[in-house]
């Protein structure tokens, strides 16, 4: 029944691992090898991938997890929209806590009254809209291309139904071009890292051609790869042998989700409600073209414009080093402030704010 | 019918939802003598404990609150070593809910209690106007018999004693938040809701030398076993393979980024012994009925650090911490 149990396989993990540690012998130097997906961080934690890594093959976590690049002035937009008379705010689970630029999350919110549900997707707010026609449902629409074609969807079925009173927060980031300010920026991870996981549910839509970059202009191998131990690990060899090999290749491991086209369904529903636009990046800044924003003709179903709310300015946190360790410039625990000032309860930067965080993950699987 | 604030007031109306509900379920000779408090006699040490329940939906498959408020109170005292005996049981009730709300979940927790064979002695009620409570709230405290002594403690862990469940992780968790959130594919999960003193009476005087026992509910198995470390100053390995979790709560779990040893369990312990009783004490267990998946998962060490480390499916090591707060479902 489960159809990724066999790729927990003890022994199939073994094998793939003798295989890992010789590909790296042969290579003859280390590698540092970043994942730009908080599924792969978890999975690599928590399967204990990360304690059997051969020596020479370090691990560093980009910035994959959507909750953790949310911006903060983004989340003050959430709360102030939430603490509206007659606002019902609809989200993901894993945003209640994330601070904004005061420390308040929506959980603070929620504790003063707020109307805040979480909901497990933007359909079933989409219901919550339909059976509260004298409330505004806002859905702060967060996350990557993975997301979008469901928030996409989810206006789509609203403006059908007929309801006026959904609307959307639209904060959704996309992944190349996140990729490729962190490469060719200041500081960035060229010097960094030597080969990119590239996420899975990103690319089930995406496919592999907006990662051609990586390989084509900056010569470093990236593996598609799915989330099961196995799969990494069978991600890592590849990407370990294309080193090896000198031949710089955009591939795919991940084959029983990933095609190489993507979805184009996914990615037309998409373009059909959202245009690209300049996105700001918690611990990045703004990156160009790195975001969606809703296009004119659904500009209706923009949340900031129809409770008169906009994006405020918000500074850098002091002593918060996430920049860095998104950039693959600094492990969490070489930070000044993990596991002090900043934990999971009371987080300072955002790869300590949700549980797919490089930080976060740190602390849960390996502590302080 | 409804449940009025009249019902709560002390006067005729509350009479008769005493009478024709509580009564009439929890019928025993000391709550008939409706009294301002039981009286009862108790023999040597007396171990008791409180408990609130809330919890939404109020019924779920396996059970409902009732059965909640009977069994976590019931276990709760069993885990100090000690024979539940006796409970009282609190109701806070919203008015406007449906009196054969109210009765379902008085029938459930009589029958609980008459399979944990406690009696339910004395009780209150009252009802609050709308919004001031989600449609119903229990509380129950239990006393019971301590049989050993020393008793069970979370701080009695030895360095060299495994560490044994009494069945699979994670059911009672995943089943309320699927209830709760209607999620479809969670369809065939249902809570472990059970009484565990049979169980516990049998180890304690079958086996013996229990060090600790604890029910992993809240927080689930990672939490509580990271509360025992802390209170004994041990350490602690868990093989994740010999953890049982079943297949339906695993697959739930993947789909919303959540780990099944988080999840409460309400009719689950954990025993710590003596290595060489560890197999005694799984036979028992096994044999009880609700033990049939009862498996031994790892051992306490001398590691100088009060911390739970995890040996993963693939053979990977990594700490198994405690979370701040509850666990949320995640965005992709």
């Amino acid at each position: 029944m489960d159809i990724s149990s066999s790729f927990h396989d003890p022994a199939l993990c073994r094998a793939l691992l003798d295989r890992l540690t010789l590909e790296i012998e042969e290579l003859g130097r280390p590698v540092r090898f970043m994942e730009v997906c908080g599924t792969h961080t978890v999975s690599i934690f928590r399967s204990g991938l990360r304690s059997l890594l051969p020596e020479g093959l370090e691990h560093l976590s980009g910035p994959g997890c959507p909750v953790c690049v949310t911006h903060d002035s983004e989340v003050d937009v959430f709360i102030r929209a939430a603490e509206k008379p007659d606002v019902i705010v609809t989200t993901f689970g894993d945003l209640l806590r994330v601070p904004g630029p005061d420390g308040r999350s929506l959980k603070h919110a929620m504790a003063e009254g707020a109307r805040v549900q979480v909901v497990y997707s933007p359909l079933d707010a989409v219901k919550i809209a339909a059976e509260h026609p004298n409330d505004t449902v806002v859905f702060p629409s967060v996350g990557f291309e993975t997301t979008a074609p469901v928030f996409a969807g989810a206006l789509m079925t609203a403006r059908k139904m007929g309801l006026s009173n959904f609307c959307i927060i639209p904060c959704n980031k996309l992944v190349p071009p996140a990729m490729r300010a962190l490469l060719s920026g200041e500081g960035g991870t060229a010097g960094k890292v030597d080969a990119f996981l590239l996420p899975g549910h990103v690319a089930v839509v995406l496919g592999l051609a907006p990662f051609a970059f990586l390989a084509e202009e900056f010569g470093r191998p990236a593996v598609v790869g799915g989330f099961e131990p196995a799969d990494i690990l069978s991600a890592l060899c590849l990407m370990i042998e294309m080193l090896r090999r000198g031949k710089p290749e955009v591939r795919n491991t991940y084959t029983r989700a990933v095609s190489r086209e993507g979805s184009p369904q996914a990615r037309r529903i998409m373009d059909m409600v959202f245009r690209v636009t300049d996105a700001r990046w918690r611990g990045l800044g703004n990156i160009p073209d790195s975001g969606l924003a809703l296009r004119e003709e659904w500009k209706q179903y923009d949340a900031l414009e129809r409770l008169g709310l906009a994006l405020g300015e918000s500074g850098h946190i002091p002593g918060c080093r996430c920049g860095d360790i998104l950039r693959g410039a600094l492990t969490p625990d070489k930070c000044p402030l993990f596991g002090r000032t900043c934990t999971p309860q009371n987080p300072t930067g955002p790869c300590m704010v949700s549980t797919e965080g490089s930080c976060a993950a740190w602390y849960r699987y390996r502590g302080v | 019918m409804k449940i009025l604030l009249d019902s709560g007031s002390g006067g005729r109306a509350s009479q008769r939802l005493i009478s024709d509900v509580f009564l009439r379920h929890f019928d025993n000779s000391i709550l008939r003598r409706m009294d301002d408090a039981a009286i009862f006699s108790l023999q040597g040490s007396v171990a008791m404990s409180t408990d609130g329940y809330t919890v939404t939906p109020l019924f779920f498959p396996g059970g409902s609150i009732g059965t909640l408020a009977v069994h976590g109170t019931v276990n709760d005292v069993s885990m100090m070593g000690a024979r539940p005996r006796y409970l009282s049981c609190g109701f806070i009730i919203e008015e406007g809910l449906e009196f054969e709300i109210l009765e379902q979940v008085v029938a459930d927790m009589a029958s609980a209690a008459n399979k944990a064979g406690v009696d339910i002695v004395t009780g209150d009620t009252k009802v609050v106007p709308r919004g001031a409570c989600d449609k119903m709230f229990i509380t129950t405290a239990g006393v019971g018999e301590v049989l050993t002594d020393p008793a069970p403690s979370g701080h009695a862990a030895r360095p060299g004693d495994a560490v044994i469940v009494s069945g699979a992780m994670g059911d009672h968790g995943l089943t309320v938040m699927a209830g709760r959130d209607g999620l479809s594919f969670a369809a065939d999960v249902a809570s472990d809701s059970a009484p565990l003193n049979c169980m516990v009476e049998r180890l304690l005087l079958e086996v013996g030398d229990i060090h600790v026992l604890r029910d992993p509910t809240r927080g689930g198995l990672a939490t509580t076993l990271n509360e025992i470390v802390e209170q004994s100053g041990v350490g602690c390995r868990i093989e994740e393979a010999a953890v049982p979790v079943h297949d339906s709560v695993r697959a739930g779990c993947d789909v919303l980024g959540l780990d099944p040893l988080y999840l409460a369990n309400e009719g689950k312990l954990i025993c710590i012994l003596p290595r060489e009783k560890a197999q005694a004490a799984l036979e028992v267990m096994q044999s009880c009925e609700f033990g049939a998946e009862a498996a031994i998962i790892g051992e306490i060490l001398d590691t100088g650090k009060s911390r739970v480390e995890l040996r993963t499916l693939m053979g990977g090591t990594r700490l198994l911490s405690m979370l701040e707060g509850a666990q949320l479902p995640r965005i992709c």
